[in-house]
């Protein structure tokens, strides 16, 4: 499954306890995206990326993983250059460019690649699982937890039925076209997904009922401190707070 | 026919489905101890359903169930009865939902009350009664069709149940998967044993007395179903 791609490997970001860089990942998002100046813009940029490369992920697959998130940057450099009021660098068209405008756009792709890359580093380095158990740890409400692990869980069911149901039409001569039976066939497919998938969750339902279910998760799986994750919180917590520290009093300017 | 000693007692059972389709009419089923029973009839007559009907995650229209002398009223009787009586269901994708083998089979267990320790201990012996402690941490949708026949039936007999339904066990097995799951069943020290299956090698294995679901209602197939004497259908 593609969601998970970077989870299994052996670097010091891998082996770290995932309930240290979930917290570490939240808060450094936040501190992040609240960044006005530009130098510390940039020293996000660059810290993110070092953290990234240490987790040792093949560059070719972060930079697909980016490109991803950057269609929607592109976006926003699309409206907001030519949106923003202010000094009017030159014309296109009808449109005026302003250099406020292409500011905000250049500063909004900065933090928004910093965030990922942090992201990537410290969340895509776990399992979904040990994410779901860590976020049960961390006391998060056992209905989110759940939402989060069965959605997970049953993407691949969806997935391996989707499949199944994509082979079946195609052992058949089907060829997507523009034309009404190729509409009819993937309204028929989408339909039958969310009946099959209904109906595998009833399914499953009853089997957890079977099995005693009351609503209780158990946790098995314990996290247990080590050195490292320690030494990865504070360098996270220092770098975190000197960027909002920073932030706050406005140096450098 | 007594109610009271039987495992599963089943009166006048009646069931359709919301569309207004009858499924079971006036029903009567009763599992004496140490019956091994195999329940047969053709698609769709609704014997997934019975078996549904008796751990009470579908409610009849009207008609009684009553296990091991407890007549089920409400979801608290059924509890009960689900802790007593195993089910294992048709597809193993239905049954496996944990992040690892362990802990689907520790899931029952934890959910009766067993600490977590005792739980996974449980768990443990379940899986290497059954063979295959080499799966324990292995993710269960990543397992093969055969590994997870056997893992969903290991998170049913964890819960050491007194009677066992098993529906359709064997589709999609190949021959060493199905020994081995015969092996497994037939050593398991259950007080009763409902079989679907159109397999007629567990069937053989497993069972001495068939029910055949047909036209809504049970009928007796014949007195003696079994691989010796069936041959020969003589005496009793």
């Amino acid at each position: 499954m593609t969601c998970e791609a970077f989870s299994s490997g052996s670097s010091y970001l891998h082996r770290a306890d995932p309930r240290v860089k979930i917290l570490c990942a939240i808060f450094y998002s936040v501190v992040v995206a609240c960044l006005s100046g530009m130098p510390l813009q940039y020293a996000a940029f660059i810290f993110s990326a070092i953290l990234l490369s240490t987790a040792r992920i093949p560059f070719r697959m972060i930079l697909r993983r980016l490109a991803v998130v950057n269609v929607f940057v592109l976006a926003l450099w699309l409206v907001i250059p030519f949106s923003t009021p202010g000094h009017v660098l030159f014309h296109a068209g009808p449109l005026d460019v302003s250099s406020e405008g292409i500011c905000a756009a250049f500063s909004i792709t900065l933090k928004c690649n910093a965030i990922i890359m942090a992201n990537l580093a410290l969340l895509s380095t776990s399992s979904m699982f040990s994410l779901a158990h860590s976020l049960a740890h961390l006391k998060v409400h056992s209905k989110l937890v759940q939402l989060f692990f069965f959605t997970w869980r049953y993407l691949h069911v969806l997935e391996d039925e989707h499949r199944r149901m994509v082979q079946a039409i195609r052992i058949r001569g089907f060829s997507p076209r523009t034309d009404m039976l190729t509409y009819r066939t993937y309204a028929y497919l989408v339909g039958l997904l969310f009946v099959r998938g209904y109906e595998r969750g009833e399914r499953v339902y009853k089997a957890m009922l079977c099995r005693g279910f009351d609503g209780t998760f158990w946790l098995l799986h314990h996290f247990h401190l080590h050195g490292r994750d320690i030494i990865l919180a504070v360098v996270m917590g220092l770098v975190t707070v000197a960027l909002a520290g920073m932030e706050w009093m406005g140096i450098p300017h | 026919m007594d109610g009271n000693t039987s495992l599963i007692h089943l009166e006048n059972i009646n069931f359709s489905y919301s569309s207004g389709q009858l499924v079971l009419d006036d029903v009567n089923l009763t599992m004496e101890e140490g019956a091994r029973i195999a329940l047969k009839g053709g698609n769709g007559a609704g014997k997934t359903t019975l078996f549904h009907i008796i751990l009470g995650l579908i409610r009849p229209l009207s008609g009684s169930v009553t296990v091991m002398g407890r007549t089920c009223v409400g979801e608290e009787d059924f509890k009960q009865v689900r802790r007593q009586v195993g089910l294992v269901f048709q597809d193993p994708d239905d049954q496996l939902f944990c992040p690892t083998v362990i802990e689907d089979v520790a899931f029952g267990p934890l959910n009766m009350g067993l600490k977590s320790s005792e739980a996974i201990e449980r768990a443990d012996s379940t899986l290497s009664s059954l063979g295959i402690s080499h799966l324990r941490d292995r993710v269960p949708y990543r397992l093969s069709g055969g590994e997870k026949r056997l893992v969903s039936v290991a998170t049913v007999l964890s819960m050491k149940p007194d009677v066992l339904l098993l529906d359709e066990p064997t589709v999609g097995l190949d021959q060493w998967v199905t020994e081995r799951l015969i092996r497994v069943i037939r050593d398991y020290p259950c007080r009763g044993l409902l079989l679907i299956s159109h397999d007629s090698r567990i069937a053989d294995a497993l069972t001495t007395r068939s029910l055949v679901l047909k036209g809504h209602k049970i009928e007796e197939e014949c007195l003696a179903v079994n691989s010796q004497s069936r041959v020969s259908v003589s005496g009793s």
